[in-house]
């Protein structure tokens, strides 16, 4: 619990500001935006688990993501059943898909992985684009509906929608902080620094690393269906490599293994895209390089540098108090020894 | 019959274009252990070049060709220096990583200058020529040759000369090579340069018969990858058979199974490789 006391004042001031956003500044573009980006956050949270917390660097999550959303697509367009049963649906479809997927990638270690995934991302993307009986081909899915009501709650407004992705987001944020500080997350984290040595402490790390890869894609697809009812309309460039590119830089940007990096990083980065708006087809000219930049500076992004600043700076008064101390210390033995001499 | 060696040709003269991206691909993986994705980048940037200094200065094809061998080669030499050097004692994901925003970099840069249109490439050397019964452009033909001619020439480089032999003692053992004195970070350059040089030189000869476009290195790359995951990561000799095998893969997909899914045979080969050898076909504990 240390940590999240320890930083309460931060989780607060964010929560309040997300839930009072909307009457401070009631600009539906804003909105938008934000709601998009908390989207954009939930499947940062699922590659940060993955490749953050256990160091698998997995390129598929745009293929995971476009799965949940054509899941949820397909399931509410063509066989019209309640909205809230196919959000669940595609969810479980995802990490159904993400375990059979995973038990095979996880055999496979470092750049083999990397690129095994990056295939299977591929693989997705051109199956979406393709097939085109299923899933529409290139000219999409259109007429996605809106969330169902529940009771007096309706999901028509944009508002509403804010609130209810906010929702899903603080769940996500929830069960992340959860999973970190359990015994679970200490045991990815052993499989990140060394596997080898996990499994020679009785680690059981494929057991491990399957489970972290379902859960992954289990939000990748809560973010994709989430996406497909907000934007209502999907298309096969949802899975495209590019996507997955755009979760990299969020989740470095913010600080890759920390639990408020996917926060603060797609936040940073989607609102300077959006002042950078007449970029929008060169912005990665700048983020490009920020990327490569990052991971040769700043590996562990904003966040990191934030948490390495106040250590060294704790570090620091630790020192100076000690320093203090002792000098303290030495002084009353002098006197001492001066009253004994004396 | 007919379709099926004019399909065989195809497959010859795809399998080269990719066993020259592979090479480049596989050196770099060889001696620096890194995964470059920005290698399809590069080859991007070889086509967009040797294109630009037909059309603005009438260059003529083979001084084109020379020109973006020699930019690209540099291009990859300061990726060496200014990306690759740094992170030496990086964890591995951090290589991935740099590379991934390299990629992301060249792409938008050759967007901003050469704009997201699709463009062709004209050569001398569109005529259609007749051999043993079957057609082809003689771009085709050169390509083959073009391609199997520096393939020789590598080898020769690599076994034959000094300088070659340091980069394959490196690839050996790193610390082996710098105990009798190579000079690892030396060698590291060359092999980025020799890597970006094979790419343009690639990206000049194919891109005739294919179109320019900033993209255009995506599905190369990957392909290249799952060659190199099938021939070994790090082997010449691999790369090469690699290429040769997923170009006719390919050919023979697309006339007798399904023109659509012919992009999806590479992968579906890659994902059956892995799933039975997780470490590739001819992983290098074998040798």
């Amino acid at each position: 619990m240390g940590s999240l006391l320890k930083n309460r004042g931060w989780v607060i001031g964010a929560l309040a500001v997300a839930i009072l956003f909307p009457f401070v500044l009631p600009n539906a573009y804003f909105l938008h935006i934000l709601t998009l980006a908390f989207i954009w956050m939930i499947a940062v949270y699922g590659l940060n688990l993955l490749a953050g917390y256990t160091g698998y660097l997995s390129l598929a999550h745009a293929g995971f993501f476009a799965i949940g959303a054509y899941a949820l697509g397909l399931l509410t367009v063509k066989t019209e059943i309640n909205y809230w049963l196919a959000l669940v649906l595609a969810c479980l479809i995802t990490s159904a898909i993400g375990a059979v997927v995973g038990l095979v990638a996880l055999r496979t270690r470092e750049h083999f992985f990397a690129i095994y995934t990056l295939c299977v991302g591929y693989i997705i993307y051109l199956v979406i684009d393709k097939w085109d009986g299923l899933t529409g081909g290139v000219r999409g899915l259109i007429g996605i509906p809106v969330p169902s009501n529940i009771g007096p709650l309706s999901f028509e407004t944009p508002l509403s929608q804010y609130y209810l992705v906010l929702f899903f987001l603080i769940f996500t944020v929830l069960v992340m902080y959860r999973i970190v500080h359990s015994l679970t997350g200490r045991t990815f984290i052993a499989i990140r620094n060394s596997e080898d040595l996990a499994q020679t402490i009785g680690i059981s790390t494929m057991k491990n690393k399957l489970l972290v890869f379902v859960l992954s894609t289990f939000f990748a697809g809560l973010a994709g269906a989430l996406y497909a009812s907000f934007i209502r309309f999907i298309g096969p460039d949802i899975g495209y490599i590019t996507i997955i590119f755009d979760l990299l830089t969020y989740l470095l940007v913010g600080g890759i293994g920390t639990l408020a990096g996917p926060i603060v990083g797609t936040f940073l980065i989607v609102a300077v895209s959006q002042s950078l708006q007449f970029l929008q087809d060169y912005r990665m000219l700048i983020f490009g390089p920020l990327l490569t930049l990052l991971i040769i500076f700043y590996p562990r992004g904003i966040v990191g540098a934030y948490y390495d600043w106040r250590m060294k700076h704790t570090a620091k008064k630790v020192k100076r108090t000690r320093k203090e101390q002792r000098y303290f210390e030495s002084e009353t033995v002098d006197a001492e020894k001066k009253v004994k001499e004396g | 019959m007919d379709i099926l060696t004019q399909q065989l040709f195809n497959g010859l003269t795809i399998g080269s274009v990719y066993s020259l991206v592979a090479l480049g691909l596989t050196l770099v993986y060889g001696i620096l252990h890194i995964p470059n994705f920005a290698h399809g980048a590069l080859y991007m940037l070889g086509a967009y070049i040797t294109l630009t200094m037909m059309l603005l200065w009438g260059v003529h094809y083979w001084i084109a060709m020379a020109v973006s061998v020699l930019v690209v080669g540099l291009l990859g030499v300061l990726m060496d220096r200014l990306v690759f050097h740094p992170l030496r004692n990086a964890p591995p994901i951090h290589d991935k990583i740099a590379a991934i925003g390299i990629l992301l970099f060249l792409e938008a840069f050759a967007q901003l200058i050469w704009g997201a249109d699709y463009r062709t490439m004209e050569t001398p050397y569109g005529q259609v020529i007749d051999i043993f019964g079957m057609t082809a452009t003689t771009q085709r033909v050169l390509i083959n040759i073009g391609a199997i001619a520096v393939m020789i020439l590598l080898y020769l480089f690599l076994k034959k000369t000094y300088i070659g032999s340091t980069i394959i003692a490196m690839a050996q053992n790193r610390e082996g090579a710098h105990l009798v004195g190579i000079n690892t970070n030396k060698v590291a350059m060359l092999t980025f340069m020799i890597s970006g040089g094979l790419a343009a030189i690639a990206a000049s000869l194919s891109a005739p018969i294919n179109l320019v476009f900033p993209g255009m290195g995506h599905l190369v790359i990957l392909k290249a990858f799952v060659i190199i995951i099938l021939g070994g990561m790090g082997s010449v000799p691999g790369a090469i058979l690699g290429g040769y095998i997923l170009g006719f893969t390919e050919s023979l997909g697309a006339t007798y199974i399904s023109n659509d899914y012919k992009d999806i045979i590479a992968f579906l080969l890659l994902v059956v490789i892995l799933s039975i050898k997780p470490k590739g076909l001819f992983s290098r504990e074998d040798f």
